[in-house]
């Protein structure tokens, strides 16, 4: 049971919380009482009760456990700031990314160890509001123990650490405490950005500067990452409603963010609608998308997304905004009493350049002049959650705050920032990049990757040509026969062969959904190895992906080379290939060779199958690997 | 200053207690806590735009229906009222009692979740938890939102100094938990034992001191109305059944001296316009700008609602108007 907690109680109550500086709920509660006669503690001391006394000694030993991990983040040249969470012993930490873009590439991070480092940006998510940045200078960082937030329930007891209105100079972060008030919240885009789907609610205060913070649980454990608030005509203060992205959605986007890139989100490529009798009802779907493909039709009734039961519109828009563009999520729907399971590929919510022109139109405009502002200059117009009011009256009324607030989110840093020689070397800009040196170190993992395991692990110099034996797999098996080289593309099936000599051809047998898209899928592979990603093409690591819809999230190497686009996917820990997909057409099925390898890495795979969509063409037992002049006949 | 450094002290304490069980058993009791005011609390739809929501909270009071929440402009037409489930109904307001700021709206479903009303005052430091739409966050069958504080002080709300604009002068709770935003009025305050001691009044602001007001109104008070309008002992409605008398013999608002606002509206508000001089309305001391809430026991919604409602009482016998003047509720009795 909860308790009735009497004064005499409270008063011993006292010392501790000042030490934890509840800074935030404090300040809106003397505002709303200061006027009203209460009556004086009781000082006299009675035995606390031991009840009272355990949960007050979990509750700080939960604050510190997670204190260590809240990083309070401010833009150099006093350019604002915000808060971050590490996440990973050698430096890497969630923001948002709006606390991170007015900053460009560098930011300074202040630990509760009183310890300041350089922080390099290493990927954004401007739709999810997400940003990874990297602090630099030890391996041994203490990071979150992330919470399966999933589990969460409205009611349960939560925390909030981080930098409120910026705080935390001294470096100690600022700790609130509260309930989550509601869980798989949704709101809205904030401008044309900064949508926060699944998310969650928390009377815990947040403050501008609070962004881009830790949401712990009652024990210290990651929940979210804080970034939104309801402000209207109260002013930026904490009115006990903020929002945070659960960290199920920023575990979603960890991979893609690691790339470097700018990440977007997905679409299914339809649109639904709650029926009034229930459930979510498509209600326009486009006929070049994956779901079309997979047979979702008009008015078919979707059951689940990614595992995930959607009763309506809303839950489904909850569910599709937390995944990443490109990703493949199971789904199932219904349609004349028919239930369908399959495997959907999501197409990214904008184009490239559509991205890229939103992000910019969402910075705030740089400072007119450096120096101190006019008194009475309206405070920064950027998009940051935080800087939101809610609801339709945002444009129209006046802030309560007559001043500029002068501690809040980040602003754009001043242009006369020098940034340190240690983030210079681990930044590199590129064009649809927040970062694109850590995409190259990424590309060099996968070189060495692909390198150290069969067949790369066979050869040491260029294999030249490729002879894949096998049987088919099924009642009366029959051989086949696959022989790659330069211009010399042949796939045997039992008595029949098919033969390409150009890679126009094996675009051609993608775009058949034709079983020679193997040859595409193996012959990607082979000139991967033969030329290494400097010669292969245009290459980039994507992030990670499920493979045919199932986590564990497999790491994707995207090359294009002509007119195909390849993905490997490879598991993260074994880094061994798994799929190669090849792409002749983004509105049509790709080629999809799925490999299964044995208990022995260091052998050939044991199986192979070559699928379009869902539809497996072939598949196969392999019985032999050959290269070279292996490869000739023998006659 | 001294004082206001011990109101501070002891509210930094309150606060300490309140947010003790971070692992411990209660967690449990507060979920479920959670989901049972979640369960009898509804999102409330109806007039607002211009700058005003157009919702707002409430909660069922009985298992047949019946649902407290604020009367307010939301209330100016017949409300959709969306239940915890998820379900929608069109609400009927079955009474109201505007000192109270207090409207029952009733939906045609039986064996809901409602919450029993707490018939004592809470203390001072008692933890609550209130449950409301605020800024309309929740939508369909998305639960409301709960948040966590305590009793920060039980206090008369003064109205009548000006500070806070409301016809309401009774006791109020008052909150330390920032629970009175757009959209709360009309939700729920619960205590650790899941009664309701408090419904969450609208948002009031000091005109002087511009803070705005953390606040309920005490189970207590409400009780007794809501019995008494759930029990159908009070009709605050308008009487479908009452046949107008012919014109020479009922009240008519010529005769009583009132001219209202032009009736341009589908609804137009019962606004008084102008009093003549030394008409009874005069004497009776109606006044221009007075906004026409009840006739007798009858809810005047507006201009139609009034003609008719005055065509049904015989002109011997006297009237009594209920009237919101600026924050006040004044009744006023006429007789010819």
């Amino acid at each position: 049971m909860m308790r009735f907690f009497k004064r005499a109680e409270l008063a011993l109550g006292v010392c501790s919380v000042v030490a934890m500086t509840l800074v935030g709920s404090c300040s809106s509660i003397c505002c709303s009482s200061i006027c009203y006669a209460i009556e004086p503690a009781d000082r006299s001391v009675t035995v606390l009760d031991p009840i009272i006394e355990a949960a007050e000694t979990a509750r700080m030993a939960a604050v510190k456990r997670a204190m260590p991990s809240t990083v309070s983040i401010f833009v150099p040249g006093g350019g604002g700031g915000g808060s971050g969470v590490l996440i990973s012993p050698d430096g890497f930490a969630l923001t948002n990314f709006h606390v991170c873009s007015p900053a460009g590439s560098y930011m300074r991070c202040g630990l509760s160890d009183g310890r300041i480092y350089d922080a390099v940006v290493v990927g954004i998510d401007p739709v999810g509001d997400l940003a990874l940045v990297r602090l630099i200078g030890r391996n041994d960082f203490p990071f979150a123990e992330m919470a399966d937030s999933r589990k969460a329930r409205v009611g349960q007891w939560c925390m909030v650490i981080g930098n409120p209105f910026l705080l935390n100079t001294n470096l100690q972060p600022t700790v609130s405490w509260g309930i989550l008030s509601g869980v798989g919240r949704y709101q809205y885009p904030s401008g044309t950005l900064l949508e926060y789907a699944d998310c969650f609610q928390t009377d815990a205060a947040i403050n501008p500067g609070n962004s881009g913070g830790p949401l712990y649980d009652a024990d210290g454990r990651l929940l979210g990452i804080v970034g939104r608030a309801s402000f209207e005509k109260r002013g930026r203060v904490n009115v006990g409603v903020g929002y945070a992205i659960s960290i199920e959605q920023a575990k979603n986007f960890l991979g893609d963010l690691h790339s470097g890139r700018i990440v977007d989100h997905a679409t299914l490529g339809a649109t639904v609608a709650t029926d009034p009798e229930g459930g979510a009802r498509v209600s326009n779907i486009l006929d070049s998308s994956d779901a079309f493909r997979r047979g979702l039709r008009y008015n078919d009734t979707i059951l689940e997304i990614d595992g995930r039961t959607v009763h309506s519109a809303n839950q489904v828009q909850n569910v599709l905004a937390t995944l990443p563009a490109g990703w493949r999520v199971k789904l199932s729907y219904r349609n004349d009493d028919e239930t369908r399971s399959t495997i959907v590929r999501m197409a990214s919510v904008h184009g490239p350049d559509e991205l890229l022109e939103k992000m910019s139109a969402a910075l705030p405009p740089p400072p007119p002049t450096p120096g101190p502002k006019a008194p009475g200059a309206k405070p920064k117009g950027d998009e940051g959650g935080d800087d939101e009011s809610e609801g339709d009256d945002k444009e129209k009324l006046p802030k309560i705050i007559p001043e500029p607030n002068p501690h809040g989110d980040a602003e754009p840093a001043s242009e006369s920032v020098e940034i340190p020689a240690t983030v210079k070397a681990l930044f590199e800009a590129r064009r649809g990049y927040a970062n694109y040196h850590f995409n190259l170190l990424k590309q060099q993992e996968f070189s060495t990757a692909i390198k150290g395991q069969f067949p790369g692990s066979t050869l040491d110099r260029d294999p030249g040509a490729w002879l894949v034996e096998g049987t088919t797999l099924g009642d009366s098996p029959r051989d086949v026969k696959i022989q790659l080289a330069d211009d010399r593309y042949e796939l045997t099936i039992g008595d029949k062969t098919i033969k390409a000599t150009t890679r126009a051809e094996l675009f051609d047998g993608v775009t058949a959904r034709n079983v020679s898209g193997i040859l595409a899928c193996l012959d990607s592979w082979r000139r991967m190895l033969r030329d290494g990603t400097d010669k292969f093409g245009e290459c980039y690591y994507r992030g990670r992906v499920p493979l045919l819809g199932a986590r564990t999230l497999r790491d994707c190497f995207v090359a294009v080379s002509g007119e195909l686009e390849t993905s490997w996917l490879s598991h993260p820990d074994t880094k061994q290939i798994e799929s190669i997909e090849v792409f002749a057409d983004r509105d049509d099925d790709p080629v999809e060779l799925l490999i299964r390898w044995g208990e022995d890495k260091t052998q050939m795979p044991q199986e192979m199958d070559v699928r379009f969509g869902t539809d497996s063409v072939l598949a196969l037992k392999l019985t032999g690997w050959k290269f070279g002049k292996d490869t000739e006949p023998k006659e | 200053m001294m004082t206001v450094f011990r109101i501070y002290t002891v509210i930094v304490a309150l606060q300490s207690c309140i947010g003790l069980s971070s692992s411990l058993a209660y967690d449990a009791d507060i979920e479920a806590l959670t989901r049972k005011a979640q369960s009898a609390a509804v999102k409330i739809y109806g007039a607002g735009g211009a700058g005003l929501e157009a919702y707002q909270s409430g909660f069922l009071v009985s298992p047949d229906g019946h649902i407290a929440t604020v009367w307010s402009y939301v209330l100016d037409v017949q409300p959709v009222v969306v239940l915890d489930d998820g379900r929608r109904f069109e609400g009927t307001i079955v009474g109201f009692e505007p000192q109270l700021e207090l409207a029952i709206v009733k939906v045609d479903a039986t064996e809901l979740p409602f919450l029993e009303l707490s018939d004592t005052v809470p203390e001072v430091a008692d933890p609550v938890l209130a449950v409301s739409n605020l800024f309309g966050i929740a939508s369909g069958d998305e639960p409301a939102s709960v948040m966590q504080g305590m009793i920060a002080a039980v206090t008369a709300l003064d109205a009548r100094r000006g500070t806070f604009k409301t016809p309401y002068s009774g006791p109020v709770l008052i909150l330390d938990l920032v629970a009175n935003n757009p959209g709360a009025a009309g939700g729920v305050l619960i205590d650790t034992q899941g009664r309701a001691v408090g419904m969450l009044g609208k948002e009031l602001r000091d005109a002087a001191a511009g803070v705005w007001l953390n606040y309920a109104l005490p189970a207590n008070v409400l009780r007794p109305v809501i019995a008494d309008i759930v029990a159908g002992r009070t009709i605050v409605a308008r009487s479908q059944k009452a046949v107008p008398l012919p014109a020479d013999k009922s009240h008519a608002l010529a005769q009583l001296g009132i001219g209202m606002i032009p009736d341009v509206l589908e609804s137009t508000p019962a606004f008084v316009d102008r009093v003549a001089a030394e008409s009874v309305a005069a004497r009776a001391d109606v006044r221009p700008d007075d906004l026409i809430l009840l006739v007798g026991n009858t809810r005047i919604e507006d201009q139609r609602s009034l003609i008719d409602t005055l065509r049904t009482i015989d002109r011997r016998d006297a009237i009594v108007l209920t009237v919101q003047r600026e924050s006040k509720i004044v009744s006023i009795k006429i007789q010819l």
